[in-house]
């Protein structure tokens, strides 16, 4: 008995075809219905990263030739290290933006990090004040403006 | 196979559709960059599907060209992202209003033609 092997690898590339367009489709679903940027990011990874590596073993599979196998994982190499940084990058902008809701987050980190900053620097701008005139003037003008 | 193919081109047909939806409500800059990351997504998926029907990889170096754009796209975007007042995102129109209809209409003109260069030069 043989096995078709040519007619399993269409099949096999048909399914991760399908269901790479599937989580394409959800992306653009996601990116639509949800509310805010965070959940919109969320959705839009979908196909970033496991849905282009599924359309890409399924070109893989019907282009037998092993010079577009090493473009194609150059492809998701690239992917893989870009797309964090591109969604920490519009993440990181949103933030500071204020397009993020701030009582929606669990975990808020860095706005707890940002008000001790800021109270830091009440506490030695008021300590500076405190000091007599003569001696602060001279000082004052480098380093309050090194710190920021 | 061609039935899975076709399927595939309707899924990401409305993928993309829904992606230049966003890109052209979106309340901000930001949204409209994930947006056009997912639109180029589908265009990459559509370019593999193509080469998959065909069985050929003479566009195969586009997909490392187009995974690299929208890296570069969005980063910048966000990278120079300000903050926005609410009147420069999309103007909203509230539901009937009545006789401050055409005003409101020539704003919103206005704002889509302020709105449309950056996103031609995105891509």
């Amino acid at each position: 008995m043989s096995i078709d092997w040519n007619g399993v690898a269409d099949v096999v590339a048909a399914i991760c075809m399908l269901l790479g367009a599937f989580l394409a489709f959800a992306a653009g679903i996601g990116i639509v219905r949800f509310p805010d940027l965070l959940a919109r990011m969320h959705a839009a990874t979908k196909p970033q990263v496991l849905g282009l590596i599924l359309m890409l073993v399924a070109v893989g599979l019907r282009v037998h030739v092993w010079s577009v196998v090493g473009m194609l994982v150059l492809v998701v190499v690239f992917q893989l290290l870009t797309a964090p940084v591109a969604a920490h990058m519009v993440g990181r902008a949103g933030f500071r933006t204020g397009k993020v809701p701030h009582e929606d987050l669990v975990v808020d980190d860095l706005t707890d990090d940002q008000e001790a900053a800021l109270a830091e620097e009440d506490v030695a701008e008021a300590a500076e004040e405190e000091r007599p005139p003569s001696d602060a003037s001279p000082s004052d003008t480098p380093s309050s403006d090194a710190p920021r | 196979m061609t039935v899975v193919f076709v399927v595939t081109i309707a899924l990401l047909t409305v993928a993309a559709g829904c992606a230049i939806y966003r890109a052209e409500r979106g309340p901000s800059m930001l949204d409209r960059t994930v947006a056009l990351d997912v639109f180029t997504t589908t265009i990459v998926g559509a370019i593999a599907l193509e080469a998959a029907y065909a069985r050929r990889a003479t566009t195969i170096p586009i997909l490392v060209v187009m995974s690299l754009v929208a890296f570069v796209g969005s980063v910048t975007v966000a990278r120079f992202a300000a903050v926005e007042r609410e009147e420069e995102g999309r103007i909203e129109l509230p539901p009937a209003q009545g006789d401050v209809d055409a005003a409101d209409d020539a704003g919103l003109a206005a704002a889509e033609a302020a709105v449309e260069p950056p996103e031609g030069g995105e891509r």
